[in-house]
């Protein structure tokens, strides 16, 4: 089995949010980046598949050169190769078909990816590839085996979970469950040095669809100081005749 | 032309979020001079949608999609899609919605925005705000394909009505084996009880209830609410309460009228995750929490007090006005 893991390279999760040129862009001035939550549990996931079963895991990231530095540490924690598409990845759709393309010709027959970004939350680019590609989709994944090429996975419902088979190729949406939050590997020493001599493909962008463009982002308006109360009944009475939510 | 909203039942019938999508259909379809087409599967009160505005529904009746299949369902609403000559579609935030948009997006080639929190700002450029960054901003984004896709945020736009007569079709899509690759095996799904996605309010509960054999005061408390439970990361990532129930940033989104937080502290993750709910409340014992600056309502107490005393007055206050 051959796996790809789609990373996207995120804002820490403790991330202050500011924009700059007119409200336009986001700011990445202080901004730590790391490999997006939802992809991190995808790649341990791979990683453990690699482990029991052999498999060969590569990375692929859409972005300018400045997403190496994580893209090295998916390299660390263990994936064999990377591929990075030189090219900011403008919107879900474009992210998409620049993934699509990589993958048609790559032999992959499990595409990991995450849910979602937790930047710009768009929760597209799995689903818009696997259409693509014709590849089987199972999204907000949280559990994920495979048997040959029958593949048994179980993902997250409002209210509960659904257990779902279908067969490979097949692309998933990741999330936490899909393995522990104490099995998240944090790269050694080793690692880290193997992952600097491993390749690091850069293809150049194909044209693409661009479907969406942010035109201007802005932060939710401040807010009022909190109302403190002594009791229970002042907090019923405000609840029912002020916030009037119950 | 016509705006196509996809309605969600649950057992037959329509799910309250399918009013709101259904409401903030006819807002897109008064903007753009159209009209409103609903699509359902398998449910029976359809007439119900011509109060929020749908003049028509097309119900697909079919035994094999009464199970939610992405792929099967994503391709009946396509071909919906074309022969009404859709040019924008309305999903909600749904699991299930978030499942389906973007196959729908790839087979129409078509722009889709998610977690939009109000009507249209233009429709030349057709431009929507949504939320992003998990909820520490908003974008003003810009759809530029000929089919657009808008998912709604729950409890964003709210239901209104807008009385008009639905007439209810039955339609059946072209589908084949294909589209029936994924197969549900089994659901889990405990019957009857709120789930997070859809509850008006949500009682959640963080470290500082100090074991899983004390939830039992945050079961009753919701129970009295009609809420759903939720809790923070670590009381997931300990196994305290199932992984489901996990809000914030690399959990749960919560949008509900009103979040209440016990015992949790408010880290900068957890705060963004709820903080499209409309009143938040936060009863923690330690005045400096975080929780406390981005609250409406505080009470600075010990949660083991606090909370029984406030199921008390809720029962009366129940009681009073029932």
């Amino acid at each position: 089995m051959k796996i790809l893991v789609c990373i996207s390279n995120v804002p820490d999760t403790t991330s202050k949010i500011n924009f700059t040129d007119g409200d336009t862009k986001f700011d990445t001035n202080g901004v730590q980046f790391v490999i997006n939550p939802n992809d991190e549990f995808g790649l341990t996931r791979a990683m453990w598949f690699k482990e029991k079963q052999g498999t060969t895991v590569h990375i692929a990231t859409v972005g300018e050169a400045s997403v190496e530095p994580t893209m090295r540490k998916a390299l660390a924690i263990g994936a064999d190769e990377a591929i990075r598409v030189n090219a900011a990845p403008t919107d879900g759709f474009f992210v998409a078909e620049q993934l699509a393309n990589i993958i048609k010709d790559g032999g992959y027959d499990l595409v990991i990816a995450g849910r979602e970004s937790i930047d710009y939350n768009g929760g597209m680019v799995p689903g818009i590839l696997a259409t693509l590609l014709g590849m089987n989709f199972v999204n907000t994944c949280i559990s994920l085996e495979v048997e040959g090429t029958t593949a048994t996975a179980i993902r997250e419902i409002d209210g509960g979970k659904e257990t779902v088979q279908t067969s490979l190729p097949l692309v998933i949406g990741g999330q936490k469950g899909l393995v522990q939050e104490s099995d998240l590997k944090i790269p050694n020493m080793r690692g880290i040095m193997m992952a600097r001599k491993k390749t690091l493909t850069v293809v150049e962008p194909i044209e693409a669809t661009v479907a969406t463009k942010d035109a201007k982002f802005d932060k939710p308006m401040a807010k009022g100081a909190v109302k403190l109360v002594n009791s229970a009944d002042e907090l019923v009475d405000l609840l029912h005749n002020e916030a009037k939510v119950i | 032309m016509s705006v196509l909203v996809y309605t969600e039942s649950e057992n037959g019938k329509l799910k309250k979020s399918a009013y709101e999508v259904a409401s903030y259909a006819k807002a897109v379809a008064d903007q753009l001079g159209s009209s409103v087409t609903a699509i359902s599967f398998n449910t029976e009160n359809n007439d119900q949608l011509g109060t929020y505005g749908v003049s028509k529904v097309l119900n697909v009746t079919d035994d094999k999609l009464a199970t939610f299949n992405a792929l099967a369902y994503a391709n009946s609403i396509a071909q919906a899609a074309k022969s009404e000559n859709t040019q924008v579609i309305v999903v909600s935030s749904s699991t299930n919605s978030k499942f389906l948009a973007p196959i729908l997006a790839a087979k129409l080639k078509a722009g889709y925005v998610p977690n939009v929190v109000a009507a249209p700002e233009s429709t030349s450029p057709f431009s929507v705000k949504r939320t992003a960054f998990s909820n520490k901003g908003f974008a003003h984004t810009e759809i530029t394909t000929d089919i657009k896709i808008v998912g709604v945020s729950n409890n964003a736009f709210g239901i209104m009505e807008n009385q008009t007569t639905a007439t209810v079709e039955s339609y059946n899509a072209d589908l084949s084996d294909a589209d029936f690759a994924v197969k549900s095996i089994e659901i889990d799904k405990v019957a009857g009880q709120v789930t997070i996605a859809d509850a008006d309010i949500v009682v959640s509960g963080g470290r500082g209830l100090k074991g899983p054999e004390n939830w039992g005061m945050i079961e009753e408390l919701a129970e009295i609410l009609g809420a759903a439970t939720a809790c923070s990361k670590p009381v997931s990532d300990m196994g305290w309460r199932p992984h489901g129930e996990h809000v914030g940033q690399t959990g749960k989104p919560v949008a509900s009228n009103l979040y209440i937080a016990i015992g949790i502290s408010g880290a900068i993750q957890h705060l963004a995750g709820v903080s499209a709910s409309k009143t938040k409340v936060v009863i923690n014992s330690d005045p400096e929490a975080p929780f406390f600056k981005a609250a409406d309502y505080g009470i600075v107490g010990d949660a083991f007090e606090v909370v029984p005393q406030l199921i008390e007055k809720l029962k009366q206050f129940k009681a009073q006005n029932a």
